[in-house]
């Protein structure tokens, strides 16, 4: 999709392939053919950067036929290259700009608990994106509330726009962190789908963070851990070199 | 202004129970009274601004009607982007009240005041801007908003307002609202300046000039066509507000005129592009400012 329509942010697409594979084929009570059903689970894709990910997830899951993804950032296209919940069903919140989904999420579960709805809320950001002051006016709030139905999950690939998270803003604690407000916290391997749906599964009494360690670019040799993967696309032999990685046939 | 609205809302959530309450930690002596009657459906964010509108947004996209309540500036400029895409893009029903229109915080200083807020919020595709100018437009906005598709922004002036209207006005979103016929000029007010306005068209009769009086509570959507009848009258259209010049509602009303491309005497009486860096009441610091000086 991205070497298609030539856009940015294949790496950060990459770093969290496994979460939203374990989220909508293994833990989230959800029905494409009712995506508005009334107490479904709801996922947030915070770093809405990350939409190719999360347009592929939904298409193979059966919520819109998988050619609407030939029309990602493209003139006349269908899906933009930042969240827009009117452009197919199953997205839950618009997204673009960071540091606004975990309050759209904790809004949502705040509404869940009110109504004694049992759907779940789980809102996925980038460690970058914990920079953003907002993030943590609705961690302190979650924790105060002790929302029992709201999961964040922290994808710490340690790149952000213009530099190591750990030199821009020092985040190598951000377990402590999430920790240090109240939420109960997990670290997981954001790759490995055992540990991610083991985490997932623990029962929570207030509001449940995963911080799942990831590498940017996972799973293609020349991308992996690179910040210029935040920016550029692949051109068309990386394009075929990257998929043929990524087949297990190189 | 501030006591009607919380009366409606209370009212409102007796039998509708998606009726929210959100405040960033404002609401002293106003909110305690909805909090009481309905604790499940009230919450302190803290004071978090930016959240309050994000988890606003969350609770309407799950079917609640949610009034974020706060000081003007804060519930709508310190988290302009929340709005901006929590409400706006994604066309919540969230209704930002703010209380403070203009100068009313008058002594407390300029952080306090609201001279930009219809600016910035009329730039918002899918905003609605009301500026209700005494307590019965309050009422009747207020009752209306539990209906309405989409976000709301309320501009509230303070307590203790005069009502101009008697409870047979008609009042809607959305619509002009002529206070009092004339023939010789035409004063458009909106917000916490109608009741000024009605003292000038006071004063101009005494001088023998019969004004119009129009109250334009809603600068977004703007009345077009109540504004294209006063063109077409070629008499002269004056505007009264208290806010900046720039973005408001003689700007609202500047482009109806320019886009008629009719000539019509015009003029704006609004605040001069400056901040406030006087200390003193509301109505000292409209003289200063020169809002309270009638064109002859």
């Amino acid at each position: 999709m991205t070497h298609r329509s030539k856009s940015s942010h294949v790496g950060s697409c990459l770093s969290i392939c496994e979460i939203l594979y374990c989220l909508y084929f293994k833990v989230m009570n959800i029905d494409p053919h009712d995506p508005h059903k009334i107490d479904r689970d709801k996922f947030i894709l915070s770093k809405g950067h990350g939409s190719a990910a999360l347009y592929a997830t939904l298409a193979e899951r059966g919520f819109f036929p998988k050619d609407k993804l030939e029309g990602f950032y493209m003139d006349h296209g269908t899906l933009p290259g930042h969240l827009d919940m009117q452009a197919v069903d199953g997205i839950e919140a618009s997204a673009g700009s960071l540091g606004h989904g975990l309050s759209l999420g904790l809004g949502m579960a705040i509404a869940n608990k009110c109504d004694s709805n049992p759907g779940r809320i789980f809102v996925l950001l980038g460690d970058g994106e914990c920079n953003e002051g907002s993030v943590w006016e609705a961690v302190m709030l979650a924790a105060t509330l002790r929302l029992q139905n709201l999961t964040a999950i922290v994808d710490m690939n340690g790149l952000q726009g213009f530099g190591r998270t750990c030199e821009v803003i020092d985040q190598t604690n951000m377990t402590e962190r999430w920790a240090a407000f109240g939420w109960e916290v997990h670290e997981a391997d954001g790759h490995d789908m055992g540990q991610l749906e083991k985490v997932f599964g623990f029962h929570q009494k207030g509001p449940k963070a995963i911080i799942a360690k990831t590498v940017k670019g996972k799973g293609v040799c020349f991308m992996e851990d690179r910040l210029e993967w935040h920016y550029k696309s692949p051109n068309d032999e990386q394009c075929e070199s990257a998929l043929r990685e990524l087949d297990g046939k190189s | 202004m501030r006591t009607t609205f919380v009366n409606c809302l209370i009212d409102r959530a007796k039998i509708d129970n998606r009726i929210f309450v959100i405040t960033p930690d404002m609401g002293f002596s106003v909110l305690e009274k909805f909090k009481e009657q309905f604790p499940q459906r009230f919450l302190n964010v803290g004071i978090a601004e930016q959240n309050a509108i994000g988890v606003a947004a969350g609770l309407a996209l799950s079917g609640k009607i949610v009034y974020v309540y706060s000081i003007i500036p804060f519930v709508t400029m310190r988290c302009f982007e929340q709005v901006r895409i929590d409400l706006a893009y994604m066309n919540t029903n969230v209704r930002l009240v703010g209380v403070g229109a203009g100068l009313a915080y008058g002594p407390a200083g300029a952080t306090h005041h609201a001279i930009e807020d219809i600016a910035i919020m009329r730039a918002l595709p899918n905003m609605t801007v009301c500026c209700p100018g005494d307590p019965v437009e309050v009422r009747a906005l207020i009752n209306q908003s539990f209906a309405h598709k989409g976000p709301i922004y309320f501009r509230l002036n303070k307590n203790g307002e005069t009502c101009i209207h008697d409870d047979s006005a008609r009042i809607e979103i959305g619509k002009a609202i002529t206070v009092k016929e004339g023939k010789d000029i035409a004063l458009i007010t909106t917000s916490n300046m109608l009741e000024q306005g009605l003292h000038w068209v006071k004063e101009w009769s005494l001088q023998g000039k019969q004004a119009a009086l129009i109250s334009m509570p809603t600068v977004k959507p703007i009345d077009t066509d109540a504004i294209l009848q006063l063109i077409n009258r070629n008499i002269p259209i004056i505007t009264l507000e208290e806010h900046n010049m720039i973005g408001g509602l003689g700007s609202a009303v500047a482009e109806v005129i320019a886009d008629a491309g009719k000539a019509v005497v015009f003029k704006r009486i609004a605040i001069q592009d400056v901040y406030s860096h006087l200390v003193g009441s509301q109505q000292l610091l409209r003289s200063k400012l020169g809002l309270d000086r009638r064109p002859i």
